[in-house]
């Protein structure tokens, strides 16, 4: 008796060896993540206040920009692929379940885009948007 | 669901071990930071927007019950980092005897309480500046 699916019969393609894709992309978002989010935070606490001009001004300097768009963006693909774990343990009907990760990828991909556009409305202050 | 019987069988864990509470913690404070990378980004859109939209952000952003949120996002931040980094390792086959786990658990406890409690100081006691 074939292991194979009745699909990968008929195609005759066997696995598509993406079977450790999420397990090996949260992995290397998660070694990413542990530098740059230590950076952020370790940032926040060294600005002198929370007020607007002091904000601005370090999002003004060369390498917080560049390191917060790469924070924001990696952490989102890392909470996509978390979150999207957690609906698969937990949510057992089939359409609520597809419709629920499909909402969390869009919403995902929206904050990313929205975070990383706010970042650079302030570092290249009005100069270019 | 199938009426057939399905793994997990989680009645035949003891919902109490170590193991099992560190694995959920982990996934719990996930979430939680999911929901401060919302707060982050709305943080960062009322930056963009100008002074005043930054202000009106800020005083929605302060009070009592944010400093409760900001607490548990600094608890789930040092919990998360380091169960994370404890899984790193054992992605690489260290640390999985059973002794070994246990003590890597003691050492996630100590780290999350220290990482807290030097964040939670620099945040709120060294400068009193944080909403």
């Amino acid at each position: 008796m074939s292991l194979q699916t009745p699909l990968g019969r008929v195609l005759g393609l066997g696995a598509a060896k993406e079977g450790v894709q999420h397990w090996w992309v949260q992995r290397l978002t998660s070694v990413a993540l542990v530098p740059l989010s230590i950076w952020f935070v370790v940032s926040l606490l060294a600005l002198p206040s929370l007020d607007h001009a002091t904000v601005a001004a370090w999002l003004r300097q060369s390498w917080s920009a560049l390191l917060l768009i790469l924070l924001v963006l990696t952490a989102s693909w890392h909470s996509q692929l978390g979150v999207r774990v957690v609906v698969e343990d937990y949510v057992h009907d089939t359409g609520l379940r597809t419709v629920l990760l499909a909402l969390l990828t869009f919403a995902h991909v929206l904050l990313a885009a929205a975070a990383v556009l706010a970042v650079l409305r302030v570092a290249l202050g009005g100069a270019l948007l | 669901m199938p009426t057939r019987p399905l793994s997990p069988h989680l009645s035949v864990y003891r919902m109490s071990r170590y193991t099992l509470a560190t694995s959920i913690l982990n996934r719990f404070t996930g979430v939680a930071l999911s929901v401060g990378l919302l707060l982050l980004t709305y943080w960062l859109m009322a930056l963009a927007a100008g002074a005043a939209s930054y202000a009106r952000a800020l005083a929605l952003l302060s009070g009592g019950a944010a400093k409760l949120v900001y607490a548990a996002l600094i608890v789930s931040f040092c919990y998360h980092l380091a169960a994370g980094i404890r899984h790193l390792v054992w992605d690489t086959g260290r640390g999985l005897e059973r002794a070994q786990a246990r003590r890597s658990t003691w050492l996630l406890v100590v780290a999350t309480v220290a990482m807290t409690l030097a964040i939670g100081y620099f945040a709120w006691l060294a400068g009193g500046r944080t909403p």
